[in-house]
């Protein structure tokens, strides 16, 4: 081994404190690139293999009713290359060991097989046979969840007729990726769940044999999604067609996109703060280095070594620290993009989830942290490795100090002598100061941004299933029921109130935009639905007109007072002009709201409804349950509190190792910061404060000098940390405004003082490991050496 | 002896510090030739560190014009000034200024890595007497072997010329003189060309020639008519 490489490994031993500190925080940055990296790989290239080889369709439609003969006008399309029409239903299951009733959801499928879109792939037992209606295939992650195998049982209401369904295998579809029922935000696996089953028993059983109520397209290559949707729209129109839509509305489809595009958006703002931090400190710690090495720098050059030669070896150093970093960064990278590989299997279903991590996924991370490192250090050693030897022979002049502004006022004066040296010296390195306060402020800021997601979610979950939904139990209806239902279900065990509430698909139109949703009639001054705006209060629903959600108004693009077009795709389909009354802050859905008397009017109907919210006895509620699985007219019942629960359970999985990795990344940002100003400063100022030491100061009176301004640069950061923060909160929340769900802007106190105690914690532990550094000052060498 | 290796035409030196304007060097004519040995008097700020600097190739002058053999000093082009350190100049300075990560021997090794035809570490430290200290650090070691190792350090690689800032300057009486045997021997031994400053006039009487400066002037020249040996020397 060369002098100078020896000397590059002595040096690094020397300082080995601050480089493994800085090790970490590369580490840290490695480690975000190659987890977001393979996350975003494996997911995406599963998609893309699960979708070709399983044909998933581009374009998908509901209808009520059209004959089997229309496929053929379907597949006649421009651009359509192949179509699968089918029965899809809903209906109630009655799941062994599950109380509440669950919702199945029936897909018809060909027996025997034949390959259609939407293929199934079976991850155990076999395909449904011919002639055995009872037959099904069960999504594999309802199974998962229920404890469900290959030979168990369930009870199912199929259009009023209970019968028994025999699970005869487990399967996964492109469709189903992510499982999960209509507007809910999370999977409920335990209550909602796929079943797929012969189009021979499901026809008759709907009444559809020999006819459909969805169809999925395949595009031609080239093809205008566009123009397919609005041609089958306009085919499917007087069959009851619900309005066809493309993948981009495809619920699983979209949730799985969005899941891989965070992963981009993740991918790089994290890496960039990581590796920011780490180039600061490599500049630092290397300023100082050349600082206290600038005489054998004199010398090597004085003995021929070139600049190229010094620079170089000093690089080395940054270089080292990077590369320790990036193993370090791959390992823990991988280990925990295989432990979100292992959350992604439990939500999404893929016949295989690839992990499949790529040594080029591992090159760009230790590439970009190598080129941190690199613009960290240059500017560190260009300035002293370029002076003349001659004049880097001499020491370095005495820092030089101005008195200030605010030096010359009266606070200042009575401020005891140890306050001043730490002002001063905090003002005469106002960059490095600034970017110290900036670092720990990140620190602080990757904190509250890792703990907002569950204050976020906390926050929804709270408005949605405590604020806007206050039932117990919904029901839902196959089909609108005459007015006296509602005396059924308030004498049904159990029940204390029944609130019906009307239910229309539509379509609503304003100018050219438009958009389906669920226009919903509720009963005026209603207890247990509550229409909210964005302060939490109550949204009173006028005599005539509707109220929109928030997302929906802006996709629409209207005001109160604007008029909208609605089309009901439902039960005569009448076409309408309705008036925008007011604004709703929900965060789920796109919904819309009307007094229920003025959607009767519009309908042209009675008081008919199709479900009813409940508020129940819990004492009673197992009673309520056997009979609501029971109950023909019934398509499905849901429990709030289950509904919270699953809810809950979900968020806890999915944000445990994400929140783990943030704080454990966020205080190696902080200590690192701490550990490394302090080191340096005591490097500064060794002399100095063995002097104070010398003329009697105490070992805690020094270390405050050094320590106290190290306090001073924390205390800073938490307030700038919390703006940051919030900063960046605000623009996750502005990005994560899906049609599916809106992420609110709440940061709560308890995030905040969270971030604060890491801080703290990280610097004080810091501060310990140099205040013992300070406690070996060697008084009587120090003062002996020449400055 | 005859040959001039360095010649030097009015060389003149200024530095500016903050708005002051310091004349370092005015006007020095100088010429060095092979295997000669000289010393350089003169009180602080006398200028005679800067001569050396321009000399050894770690300072340019402001004006006036400087060579070694074939060398133009002068020019200030870095890469060409870096050449001529590394191929012909070795250095000692005053506080030795050795690395200290590095063993005695290493710290030679970093200057015999990148010469043409070194000589073995462990024989330039067994030169200087320090055959059994080779792997000391500079920590581990006084200041005259320090400065020993210095001198190994800076003769390792055969060079033309020897430079030395005040290689006495740290070191008590006793330990001055045996590293000024070092450098006596080496002149002798090596034909290596030898210029040490110093303010110690008493180690004038061990030079070839001795030139004396003040105030940025070489003010007196003179040539010993016998060299003394460093262990007559007293001061």
């Amino acid at each position: 081994m060369r002098a100078l490489e020896r000397k590059l490994l002595r040096d690094l031993w020397h300082l080995r404190g601050q480089a493994i500190a800085i090790a970490l925080v590369v580490a840290c940055g490695v480690a975000t690139v190659v987890t977001t990296r393979v996350g975003y790989e494996s997911l995406r290239e599963s998609q893309a293999a699960y979708y070709t080889a399983y044909r998933f369709a581009d374009v998908f439609v509901a209808l009520e009713r059209a004959p089997e003969s229309l496929r053929r006008a379907l597949a006649a399309i421009p651009g359509v290359a192949a179509v699968e029409t089918r029965v899809v239903a809903e209906v109630t299951l009655d799941v062994p060991g599950l109380a509440e009733p669950a919702t199945g959801r029936l897909v018809s499928i060909p027996a025997p097989r034949a390959p259609i879109l939407n293929d199934v792939h079976l991850r155990r037992g076999r395909w449904i046979e011919p002639g055995r209606p009872d037959e099904v295939i069960a999504s594999e992650a309802f199974a998962d969840a229920n404890g469900l195998e290959v030979g168990d049982r369930l009870g199912a209401v199929l259009r009023g007729r209970w019968q028994r369904l025999r699970i005869v295998g487990i399967g996964i579809s492109p469709e189903y990726v992510y499982e999960i029922q209509g507007t809910n935000l999370f999977p409920d696996n335990r209550r909602f769940g796929v079943l797929w089953m012969s189009r021979d028993a499901l026809g008759p059983a709907f009444d559809l044999d020999g006819a459909f109520d969805d169809a999925s397209l395949q595009l031609a290559p080239g093809a205008r999604e566009q123009d397919v949707i609005d041609r089958a729209d306009r085919l499917l129109d007087r069959y009851g067609g619900l309005g066809a839509y493309g993948r981009k509305d495809q619920i699983s489809h979209s949730f799985l996109s969005d899941e891989i595009r965070q992963n981009r958006v993740f991918g790089t703002i994290m890496p960039a703060i990581f590796l920011g931090v780490a180039a600061f400190l490599l500049h630092i710690v290397l300023a100082r280095l050349v600082a206290t090495q600038r005489e054998q720098i004199a010398v090597l050059k004085a003995f021929g070594y070139a600049s190229l030669d010094v620079g170089l070896h000093y690089l080395g150093m940054a270089l080292a620290c990077v590369i320790v970093g990036s193993l370090l960064g791959a390992v823990l990278g991988l280990w925990w993009a295989s432990a979100i590989n292992r959350m992604y299997a439990e939500f999404y279903r893929f016949p295989v989830l690839r992990y499949a991590p790529s040594a080029t996924v591992v090159a760009i991370g230790a590439g970009v942290s190598a080129a941190a490192a690199i613009a960290g250090a240059l500017s560190a050693v260009r300035h002293v490795v370029a002076l003349p030897p001659a004049e880097a022979m001499r020491p370095e002049p005495p820092a030089s100090f101005e008195a200030g502004f605010f030096e010359s006022t009266r606070a200042y004066r009575r401020l005891p002598a140890s306050l001043r040296m730490i002002w001063r010296n905090l003002a005469r390195r106002p960059a490095r100061a600034a970017l110290s306060v900036l670092g720990m402020s990140l620190a602080v800021a990757i904190l509250i941004v890792g703990y907002y997601f569950v204050d976020a979610i906390d926050y929804l979950g709270t408005f949605q299933f405590r604020s806007v939904q206050r039932e117990d139990v919904t029901v839902l209806f196959h089909d609108p029921r005459p007015a006296r239902a509602r005396h059924e279900l308030r004498a049904l065990p159990g029940v204390l109130r029944a609130e019906p509430f009307r239910v229309v698909p539509a379509r609503l139109r304003h100018g050219h935009r438009q958009r389906r949703v669920a226009l919903f009639g509720i009963e005026p001054g209603s207890e247990l639905r509550r229409i909210l705006d964005a302060d939490g209060r109550i949204v009173p629903l006028p005599r005539e007109g509707a109220v929109l959600t928030a997302k929906l108004a802006e996709i629409l693009a209207v005001e109160p007072g604007d008029e909208l077009r609605v089309e009901v795709l439902e039960q005569g389909r009448p076409v309408r002009s309705v008036r925008v009354a007011g604004i709703a802050e929900e965060l789920i859905g796109l919904n819309a709201y009307m007094d229920a008397n003025a959607l009767h009017r519009l309908m042209r109907e009675g008081d008919s409804l199709s479900g009813a919210f409940l508020r129940v006895d819990a004492a009673q509620a197992a009673a309520l349950n056997t009979e609501l699985k029971r109950m023909p007219a019934v398509a499905g019942a849901t429990t709030r509190l289950a509904a919270l629960r699953g809810f809950e359970d979900t968020l806890a999985k999915s944000l445990d190792v994400f929140t783990t990795v943030l704080v454990t990344f966020a205080a190696v940002i902080a200590a690192a910061m701490v550990y490394n100003a302090a080191r340096i400063a005591l490097s500064e100022r060794g002399r100095e404060l063995a002097s104070l030491r010398v003329l009697g100061f105490t070992r805690g009176e020094v270390s405050v000098l050094l320590l106290g301004e190290q306090a001073i640069l924390t205390a800073a950061a938490i307030p700038l940390g919390f703006w940051i923060g919030y900063r960046l909160c605000a623009a996750l929340a502005s990005a994560y405004q899906w049609e599916f769900f809106r992420m609110p802007l709440v940061v709560s106190t308890r995030t905040y003082g969270f971030a604060v105690v890491v801080l703290v914690a990280a610097a004080l532990a810091s501060a310990l490991a140099v205040r013992r550094r300070i406690d070996r000052l060697d008084l009587v060498a120090v003062l002996k050496t020449r400055e | 002896m005859d040959e001039a290796v360095f010649r030097a035409r009015g060389l003149s030196k200024v530095y500016r510090v903050g708005e002051v304007e310091v004349h370092a060097l005015r006007d020095v004519d100088l010429e060095l030739r092979r295997g000669e040995f000289v010393v350089m008097l003169g009180p602080s700020g006398s200028g005679k560190s800067t001569l050396l600097n321009i000399l050894g190739g770690l300072d340019v002058p402001t004006s006036g014009s400087v060579s070694f053999l074939e060398h133009d000093l002068s020019g200030g082009d870095d890469r060409a000034l870096t050449a001529f350190r590394r191929e012909h100049v070795g250095f000692v300075f005053q506080f030795y200024n050795l690395i200290p990560s590095l063993t005695a021997r290493e710290n030679v090794a970093l200057v015999t890595e990148i010469a043409a035809n070194p000589l073995d570490p462990a024989e330039a430290l067994a030169r200087v007497g320090l055959g059994d200290r080779i792997d000391h650090f500079p920590a581990q070691l006084s200041g005259g072997e320090q400065q020993r190792v210095a001198i190994a350090r800076a003769i390792a690689k055969r060079p033309d010329v020897l430079l030395c800032d005040e290689p006495t300057g740290a070191l008590d009486f006793e330990t001055g003189v045996r590293v000024l045997e070092v450098l006596e021997r080496t002149n002798r031994e090596l034909g290596t060309t030898t210029a040490v400053i110093t303010h110690n006039a008493s180690i004038a009487g061990m030079a070839d020639r001795v030139i004396r400066m003040r105030s940025g002037r070489i003010v007196e020249e003179r040539r010993n008519e016998r060299r003394l040996a460093p262990a007559e020397l007293t001061w």
